[in-house]
């Protein structure tokens, strides 16, 4: 059923964007047809496949080390009030910051390679993943937390076992998210300066008026970070409880 | 286990500047059920709390003290109306948590004695979610006897189940948890009346003692004696709320 109502969205989408271009009659620079994209697509598949490559390499790492990252900060904070004091702050005011204006920056400090486009996945990918964490660890039960301390338990094992358990259902909501938030990040790294990936893709496609291109590279996009979302979300299925 | 002594609460509480009871005097006998029995809001769970040692939002001026001097946080067991299981660990693990808890070794053979005494040797690798109300609470009642401790505080436990399977828990915890100095803190007439071995009313204007039944804890359902001290205990608190 799920499958069916996501295919007949998709036919439907298709639909109507075939029916924008027909009744308007635009130009194919400006919006080219399903069918083009299409054909455009598998033309270009290894090109597009070579970039996707790329993006996805970066976008896998930056999930990888925002996650363990995000993870570490949570455990920290939620462990001593002193790091509440003072990192707290300091997370929200960086996400005050629009991450497009760091990405040049990042490009200055790590190159026009790989490690500019991972530390923007990370960027991006930090807070939720921190805060959806952070914000289990703070909200254990306090009946659990009750129960242990009338079995004299130590705040390391109550953590360990009680706290961290508790609250793996909000870093798996935190990591389902970051799976959407991370291909965003290096893509926006890889429009600031690259010369490899699917975002490098689509700018060049969209300077040379390839609009076709650049559509097709945009939907390979989609599916991918849509297929990370399912692949973390079957993964997280565990820690999320969804079994019970 | 220390031998089960005697535990005496004293004092008053208050919660920002209000009294929530004044001046009480509360003694548990040593390896008896006391019930505690009142309404809502009159500050029983905070007595309880205050002998656990949990936090309770309310101000306590007083003294806990067990008649052995020894301190006695250290020495409770605690069970709550709800199992306060952990729905992500099996049974067998819900039942050894307090050892694990402490970064002790679990002893195995005890919790198999607990677990077949609660007749859950069906359940041990499941979940809390794939049992029933009662199944939870029995397995509630094993981490309790696991903790092996000289007093035992409960918390309302029975008071989410239906009629028939509380009174199965109301058996076998009677019977589990015999020799130990018991707090119960219920708001139901008839509960205190079939396990309580001392039975004292809370109310705003402090504790009533009341008579429990002469049978032998826990009484039958049916006994007259049981159900006319369950009718003077409601009619008790009637009167107090009025």
């Amino acid at each position: 059923m799920k499958y069916l109502s996501a295919i007949a969205a998709t036919l439907f989408a298709v639909a109507v964007w075939q029916a924008i271009v027909s009744l308007t009659g635009l130009p194919k620079f400006i919006l080219p047809g399903p069918a083009l994209v299409a054909e455009t697509w598998w033309q270009n598949r290894w090109l597009i496949a070579e970039h996707t490559w790329i993006t996805g390499v970066e976008v896998v790492i930056g999930f990888a080390c925002g996650t363990v990252l995000g993870v570490i900060t949570a455990l920290q904070l939620a462990d001593s009030r002193a790091a509440r004091v003072l990192v707290q702050p300091m997370l929200v005011f960086t996400q005050a910051l629009p991450v497009f204006a760091l990405a040049p920056l990042l490009t200055l400090w790590l190159g026009y390679g790989l490690w500019s486009k991972v530390a923007m996945a990370v960027l991006i990918i930090y807070f939720p993943i921190t805060s959806s964490f952070f914000d289990g660890l703070m909200r254990t039960p306090t009946g659990y937390l009750d129960l242990a301390r009338t079995m004299q338990a130590s705040k390391r094992t109550v953590l360990w076992h009680i706290r961290i358990p508790a609250a793996l259902p909000s870093l798996a909501s935190g990591m389902r998210l970051a799976a959407v938030y991370a291909p965003i990040g290096a893509v926006i790294g890889e429009w600031v300066g690259s010369s490899q990936g699917l975002g490098y893709l689509m700018l060049l496609a969209n300077g040379r008026a390839k609009t076709d291109l650049m559509f097709a590279a945009m939907l390979t996009l989609g599916v991918f970070s849509i297929l990370l979302h399912m692949v973390v979300r079957r993964a997280t299925a565990r820690m999320a409880g969804d079994g019970h | 286990m220390t031998p089960a002594p005697d535990l005496v609460i004293d004092g008053t509480a208050t919660i920002d500047g209000a009294t929530l009871f004044a001046s009480l005097t509360l003694t548990l006998a040593a390896g008896q059920w006391s019930c505690l029995l009142g309404g809502s809001g009159v500050g029983k769970t905070t007595v309880l709390r205050l002998i656990a040692g949990l936090e309770t939002g309310a101000e306590f001026t007083g003294t806990v003290t067990a008649s052995d001097g020894l301190s006695v946080p250290e020495r409770v067991a605690y069970m709550a109306q709800s199992d306060l299981l952990l729905p992500w660990a099996t049974v067998a693990q819900n039942v050894t948590i307090g050892a694990r808890l402490r970064r002790e070794k679990p002893d195995l053979a005890r919790r198999d004695r607990l677990i077949e005494r609660m007749r859950l040797q069906d359940h041990l690798h499941k979940k809390p979610a794939e049992l029933s109300g009662g199944q939870r609470q029995r397995v509630a009642l094993a981490r309790t006897l696991m903790e092996d401790r000289p007093i035992v505080l409960l918390d309302e436990p029975f008071s989410a189940l239906d009629a028939r399977t509380r009174a199965d828990m109301q058996d076998l915890a009677a019977e589990a948890l015999q020799g130990r100095t018991v707090l119960l803190v219920t708001h139901d007439p008839g509960e205190a009346a079939r396990l309580g071995q001392s039975i004292v009313v809370m109310t705003q204007h402090g504790l009533t003692p009341c008579q429990p039944p002469h049978a032998a804890a826990p009484r039958n359902v049916d006994d007259l004696e049981t159900l006319e001290t369950q009718g003077a205990l409601l009619r008790l608190l009637r009167e107090e709320a009025a």
